[in-house]
């Protein structure tokens, strides 16, 4: 007689061999002393803490903020102006693009100069210059963004808006460095640019940049390091074969963790930029402004519609750094960090 | 053949009359003499004299802490990495001084190629990228078919060529420990060596790995001059024409106690110590 395919393997199924009384497998008991126990109780809960305090932040944000997201729906997203006092329309749709405008403007000039540093520190310098300039750069990310702020406003805007000038007299053709100017382009047109508030931002960022890429080019193995030495290798080829390769990782985490410290600064941007809320493509002509400056701006005259229209600002900043800082951290610990070549 | 273009910013570098992929390179002649060697301030190594004739192999034998790595890493300037450490004395290849200028740094480790006691390919390269490093390392021109010679040749010396000649695209760090080993052995020849040190080479590998890599070794010794660490007496005999063996007494640096053709240390050694040690009775 024929059986079918399936029916012999249900038999099969339905017939598991008894079970064998020496085979039950053991759950080994640990049994933890009073101090482990101690110890062991307080460090889950500081652990703990730190998701306490997050999901306090994200659900006092979200719990201030309904009302106004309830009030305006989508338009919160697609919504530029920014009017909830007057009942008027408000949203966030040209505060994102300036808020990762005046980021991108801070990475594109901290990156570049973190990865510098980073290899002049970790490969080229002599050791007492290493360590100066390590702790010099450690105290860049101590200085107040305050001071930052006041610094770049009073000191480096009027210099820097030469460059601006000269970015649009010669590259005005780019949309970035666009200026619409009837008068031509004076230089009054330049302060308070995404620009300037970038270049500002990019000074907080590369401290932090720098400090992650130096801790990881400096991990890159040993081993590796003199078989590239070994081989007749330049400086030059150790640190390209070598060290970059090695640290990839980091220098993307580096520059992810600065990116979420540069759409999350405040005051420094707050004072540099003159707010706008019509986005543009421009980022040397005056007029920017982020999140993060637009709640310092207006969070004294507010109303309360406009207090709660501004925590849900804040709740959309939040969100986003939350998630690039997640990323960034995803990315450092997926790198080859700390895992050499082994047998 | 054609010569390779050598990229350096050295006119005066004597690396001009080296060319890639030529068999009939000479092995050159090491010799160190009155080497000493400082960590900090503790002096590991004193008064070595040696002369490593170019052709043969050289073994360096003694117990851990004697100090034959160390004077190891001199001849190729790696010692000079560690920092705070230092040395005195002179190296010269083939009568040249590799310390004081003659010749760059660069190509002192070129013509003075290393394998290391643990395999260490590069891991974000693939086996063949692994094999050409030392000439991207070093800036050297070479054309697409002088690269496959290259890549062929020294995988079949390394003793490798036939395992891996359909992975050359998979991640050096797919192999295995021992042809890990052979890989970094593969790579130093690239860049056509006339001396090759070897810091314990087996000493993490499987017997078999072992026996090819002490074959390459005396296939590749017509055309290299090798030293070679080894904690092995059996390898140090099957594999070395000369022996070098170095000891440190307690709180004293390293010398070398004694000298001489294999098979003069090995049966007929001058200095009780030496006796004892290859007969297994102390290190």
């Amino acid at each position: 007689m024929k059986v079918p395919k399936s029916l012999q393997v249900d038999e099969i199924k339905e017939s598991p061999s008894p079970p064998n009384d020496s085979e039950v497998r053991i759950n080994p008991v640990v049994r933890r002393n009073r101090v482990d126990q101690v110890y062991r109780s307080i460090a889950a809960v500081s652990g703990s803490f730190v998701f306490l305090v997050m999901a306090l932040i994200g659900g006092f944000l979200l719990f201030r903020g309904i009302d106004a997201l309830r009030l305006s729906g989508w338009g919160f997203i697609t919504e530029s102006q920014w009017a909830p006092d007057m009942g008027g329309a408000f949203g966030i749709a040209s505060l994102l693009p300036y808020t990762f405008s005046i980021a991108f403007v801070a990475l594109f000039i901290a990156v570049p100069v973190s990865i510098a540093t980073a290899l002049f520190i970790t490969e080229y310098a002599p050791r007492r210059i290493r360590r100066f300039l390590t702790a010099t750069i450690d105290l860049l990310a101590a200085v107040p963004s305050l001071i930052y702020g006041l610094w770049g406003l009073f000191y480096l805007q009027p210099r820097i808006i030469t460059l601006s000038k000269w970015l649009a007299d010669n590259l005005g053709f780019v949309p970035f460095f666009k200026v619409n100017d009837d008068f031509g382009t004076s230089l009054g047109v330049f302060p308070s640019s995404t620009f300037v508030a970038g270049v500002i931002v990019s000074l907080m960022v590369i401290p932090i940049c720098t400090s992650v890429m130096r801790e990881v080019f400096g991990q890159a193995p040993p081993g590796e390091r003199e078989g590239a030495m070994a081989l007749g290798g330049t400086r030059w080829g150790v640190v390209r074969d070598v060290v970059l390769p090695f640290g990839q990782g980091g220098i993307i985490g580096g520059s992810m963790l600065g990116l979420g410290r540069a759409l999350g600064e405040t005051i420094a941007v707050t004072l540099i930029i003159s707010p706008s809320f019509d986005a543009k493509w421009s980022i040397v002509e005056q007029g920017s402004n982020s999140i993060a400056a637009l709640i310092a701006l207006k969070f004294s005259e507010s109303t309360e519609t406009g207090i709660s229209a501004l925590m849900a600002a804040g709740l959309a900043l939040f969100i986003i750094t939350l998630l690039v800082n997640t990323a960034a951290s995803s990315v450092v610990n997926r790198s080859r960090s700390g895992s050499a070549t082994e047998i | 053949m054609t010569s390779i273009d050598i990229t350096s910013t050295d006119p005066t570098t004597m690396s001009s009359d080296i060319s890639l992929l030529d068999p009939g390179h000479k092995a050159a002649g090491l010799t160190a003499s009155n080497v000493a060697c400082w960590f900090g301030t503790k002096k590991v190594l004193e008064g070595v004299n040696l002369d490593m004739a170019p052709g043969q192999v050289t073994a360096l034998i003694g117990p851990s802490g004697c100090g034959k790595s160390t004077f190891l890493r001199t001849l190729n300037r790696m010692h000079e990495l560690v920092p705070s450490a230092t040395l005195a004395g002179e190296i010269l290849i083939d009568g040249v001084d590799i310390y004081r200028g003659a010749i760059p740094v660069t190509d002192v480790r070129r013509r003075i190629g290393m394998v290391f006691q643990k395999p260490n390919p590069f891991p974000a390269m693939t086996v063949a990228e692994n094999v050409l490093a030392g000439l991207k390392l070093s800036g050297l021109k070479s054309t697409r078919s002088e690269r496959d010679d290259l890549i062929e040749s020294c995988l079949s010396k390394a003793g490798l060529w036939n395992e891996v000649k359909n992975r050359l695209g998979d991640p050096g760090r797919a192999l295995s420990g021992g042809q890990q080993q052979r890989l970094c052995i593969a790579r130093s020849l690239a860049v056509s060596p006339q001396v090759l040190l070897m810091d314990e080479p087996c000493s993490a590998l499987d017997p078999t790995s072992t026996r090819r890599i002490e074959q390459t070794i005396s296939e590749i010794s017509e055309t290299i001059t090798v030293v070679i660490v080894t904690h092995n007496m059996q390898q140090a005999q099957r594999v070395s024409h000369r022996c070098a063996f170095f000891l440190a007494a307690e709180n004293e640096p390293g010398r070398i106690i004694e000298e001489g053709p294999t098979k003069d240390i090995f049966t007929n050694p001058h200095d009780s110590r030496t006796n004892d040690y290859v007969n297994g009775r102390f290190g």
